[in-house]
């Protein structure tokens, strides 16, 4: 470790490439941080985002119209607007409206702390999608489908479990690997209301260090590999789903 | 009888064990079933013929009531299926049905199609449904096909799948609807087969179908619908040999 | 006999298909409505919460400051539109890359789409803010670089990369006997392309197309991010003048979700009747 600090500093003097978070342990340790922040956020949403779109598909299955409406007007509600505004909406407005707590410094504090809106508001905007992702891959399957389930005495529920998603998830899996890697893309505007994930973090350690280039490069290169690494996943769990005569 | 039968709500077997009476049904403006009436008793099988769109599907369909319709009553072993609080799941455990297009769980081997209801909906110990399933697909000569995958299989073979997972609920009665109509006539003959050896071993039937020849052989009772009323009904031998009613006597000579 | 095809025997009658789809066009008002209750809501929710009768209630301020907050929306609309027409310039040069049968081509083509698609758009935008000069000289022209230039050239270069691989699926959505049939009539490569291949893709093009300026037009707020004036950073500076009234903040970044909403939502309803119009049948 120490070695690889000493030619790194080597390199910022040799070349001017300032990568500070490679051999100053403060820049080093909050830029860790500021990783583990964002994958973080981007796990709790992933599958916040995935569990809304599933319960969100369902009940848009359900007999009672008014529910079908109401989930309706969810989705077309957060897809249409910019998820920024959306954050700041819960982050500001919302938590304004909420009674503060004390913490254990007699401080009055949020209840709800900007991760956790971070978290709230970037599920609801990407679970929105993935209703209907998972609608469309519902609409796929032939319907004689389910009416066999339903004939085996299946509930609809256990139709919905056992049949249907199963076989929906198969047809929207790359639907649904698409907007996941979106989902990580947006976990960045989380800086705007001061989680420290990579890039608020990032962003201090170029003010300290006036090296916004080399910066900038290591977070493309970090982005590239998390979404590179999400889609390989997917792929393994599209394999791993992949059933002959079903699909591709 | 067999195992697991609680005949519900006084069923007593010298009772039609399937009561259709007066049954209207429309879609939207559409009349489909003009009050239709018929029963089937235990152990006999009831062989519904007639031309597309006369409504026969939609009959079988309303039985276990994956159709509601407006008018009327069928009682199956007691149940009245036309009952708004009628318990789907109480009804689907006696009625067993196999569908034209197979309709298999195309993501499940032929094994966990045939033990998957037995399992979640009957909540059957897993060992126990396991070793049924493979004896049901033993029986409808699927050995060793315990492990493919409907997308791998032949129709025939699928649709064979599909009537061991019917029968893996144990029903008192099963429902075929058109199952030959989809398949090659190569292997129209190997599903056949296994519905011959279910009506032989006394299971009740209702078989919507076009194979005359099978309804004749197999069948105990032939019903003849057009536009949705029965025409003509008979046993086969006198139904076949001397249809009475012109339309019945036209569809015969189309088809025969 | 067959005079009168009933439909009996569909595989599942409509009452059983529960089909959301019917619900969905004709929602439109309902949205609205409900939108602008909400705001009108957390409105009166934020009144009786500070109970301060000698401040102005929570819809005098909005009115009072719409024309301000309008402006400011279409601030956001110009951005969004010039970032469009530069991202799909590029994107279409870009596309033609991918589509290019030459290999180095059609690789950096390929690099280019998938960094500028990979990439966070807030990255890219505190890049672009970084990185570029505030003034560029080309020749004796001296051109000023504001922020919201720069935004622009951020928003558009992600624009162009999804452009361009818009243009590469539709091109691959092409049955690949349109180019042998062309080929086969002596048509070059690039006649092939140009007056077979992609008149053909245009139409399909169009839906994904419209659906990327939506998803831009939303990303345009985050221009307030990195310093310009648009209408989110306006009505951060509304709350402010009204003296940092915490009550205000729920129902102006509501109005701003409901200009969004009201902007954006046609453009959806339009984009799906096209989609469904233009689906591909194969």
């Amino acid at each position: 470790m120490h070695g690889i600090a000493i030619w790194f500093r080597h390199l910022y003097e040799t070349t001017g490439i300032n990568l500070t978070i490679a051999y100053d342990p403060f820049d080093r340790a909050r830029f860790l941080d500021g990783f583990l922040v964002t994958l973080e956020l981007s796990a709790i949403t992933i599958i916040g985002s995935i569990v809304v779109g599933v319960i969100g598909a369902w009940l848009q299955g359900a007999r009672l119209v008014w529910t079908r409406r109401i989930v309706q007007v969810y989705i077309q509600l957060f897809r249409n607007t910019p998820p920024l505004v959306q954050m700041f909406f819960f982050y500001f407005g919302l938590s304004s409206l909420l009674p503060t707590i004390k913490n254990s410094f007699g401080m009055q504090e949020p209840p709800v702390s900007g991760f956790a809106w971070a978290c709230i508001s970037l599920i609801f905007f990407a679970g929105a999608f993935n209703v209907e992702i998972f609608r469309s891959g519902i609409e796929a399957i032939p319907s004689s489908t389910i009416e066999a389930a339903e004939a085996l005495g299946y509930t609809r529920l256990q139709t919905y479990l056992n049949v249907v998603l199963p076989l929906a998830m198969r047809v929207c899996l790359p639907a649904l690997t698409n907007n996941l890697v979106n989902l990580i893309k947006t976990t960045t505007l989380a800086y705007a209301i001061a989680v420290p994930e990579l890039l608020y973090v990032s962003n201090q350690i170029w003010s300290d260090s006036v090296n916004v280039p080399v910066m900038m490069v290591v977070l493309f290169i970090i982005y590239t590999a998390l979404v590179g690494l999400l889609v390989a996943a997917m792929k393994a769990w599209e394999r791993a789903l992949h059933r002959p005569g079903l699909g591709t | 009888m067999p195992r697991g039968f609680d005949p519900p709500t006084g069923w007593t077997p010298d009772q039609p064990l399937v009561a259709i009476d007066d049954v209207h049904k429309s879609f939207g403006e559409v009349e489909v079933l003009k009050g239709v009436s018929l029963s089937v008793r235990r152990g006999e099988v009831a062989c519904i013929i007639g031309p597309s769109g006369s409504g026969k599907s939609t009959l079988i369909r309303c039985v276990n009531a994956l159709v509601p319709f407006q008018k009327g009553s069928i009682k199956v072993l007691g149940i009245e299926v036309n009952d708004p609080h009628l318990d789907k799941l109480r009804l689907r455990k006696h009625v067993g049905m196999v569908f034209q297009q197979y309709n298999l769980f195309p993501h499940r081997t032929a094994l966990e199609n045939v033990m998957m209801a037995p399992v979640q909906v009957l909540k059957r110990l897993r060992a126990e449904a396991e070793a049924e399933a493979y004896a049901l697909l033993k029986k409808v000569r699927l050995e060793g096909k315990e492990h493919a995958y409907p997308g791998e299989m032949s129709g025939g073979q699928q649709q064979r799948v599909a009537i061991a997972r019917s029968l893996a609920m144990h029903p008192e009665l099963m429902l075929f609807d058109e199952v030959t109509a989809a398949l090659d006539p190569e292997t129209v003959k190997e599903v056949l087969v296994a519905i011959r050896q279910l009506a032989e071993e006394g299971m009740t039937c209702i078989l919507v179908t076009h194979e005359m020849g099978f309804a004749r052989e197999v069948g105990n009772h032939v019903y003849f619908t057009d536009r949705g009323v029965i025409v003509e009904h008979g046993p086969p031998a006198e139904f076949f040999a001397a249809p009475r009613d012109p339309r019945t006597q036209a569809f015969l000579s189309q088809i025969l | 006999m067959t005079d009168r095809v009933l439909p009996v025997i569909l595989p599942l009658p409509k009452a059983l298909r529960r089909d959301a789809s019917s619900s969905r066009l004709c929602l439109s008002l309902w949205h609205a409505i409900a939108l602008a209750a909400f705001v009108a809501l957390t409105a009166m929710a934020a009144d009786a919460a500070t109970g301060q009768p000698t401040r102005a209630s929570v819809l005098v301020v909005l009115a009072r400051w719409s024309p301000l907050l309008l402006r400011g929306f279409g601030f956001n609309i110009l951005i969004s539109l010039m970032a469009m027409a530069i991202g799909t310039a590029l994107g279409v040069f870009l596309g033609l890359g991918l589509v290019s049968p030459r290999r180095p081509v059609h690789a950096l083509s390929w690099v280019l789409t998938e960094f500028f698609r990979n990439a966070p758009w807030l990255v890219l935008l505190f890049f672009m803010i970084y990185m570029l000069p505030f003034r560029i000289q080309i020749g004796p022209l001296s051109i000023a670089l504001p922020d919201w230039v720069k935004a622009v050239i951020g928003l558009g270069l992600p624009v162009m990369a999804n452009v361009a691989e818009i243009m590469r699926g539709a091109v691959q959505s092409i049955h690949p006997g349109q180019w042998e049939a062309a080929e086969s009539l002596g048509f070059t490569r690039n006649q092939q392309l140009w007056q077979i291949v992609l008149p053909q893709c245009l139409k399909r093009m169009i839906p994904p197309w419209m659906n990327l300026y939506a998803i831009l037009a939303m990303g345009t707020t985050l221009a307030s991010i990195v310093g310009v004036n648009d209408v989110v950073t306006l009505a951060g500076q509304v709350q402010a003048a009204e003296g940092g009234r915490t009550d205000l903040l729920a129902p102006l970044y509501g109005y701003v979700l409901l200009l969004f909403f009201i902007y954006s939502y046609p453009i959806a309803l339009l984009t799906q009747r096209l989609e469904r119009r233009y689906a591909v049948h194969i």
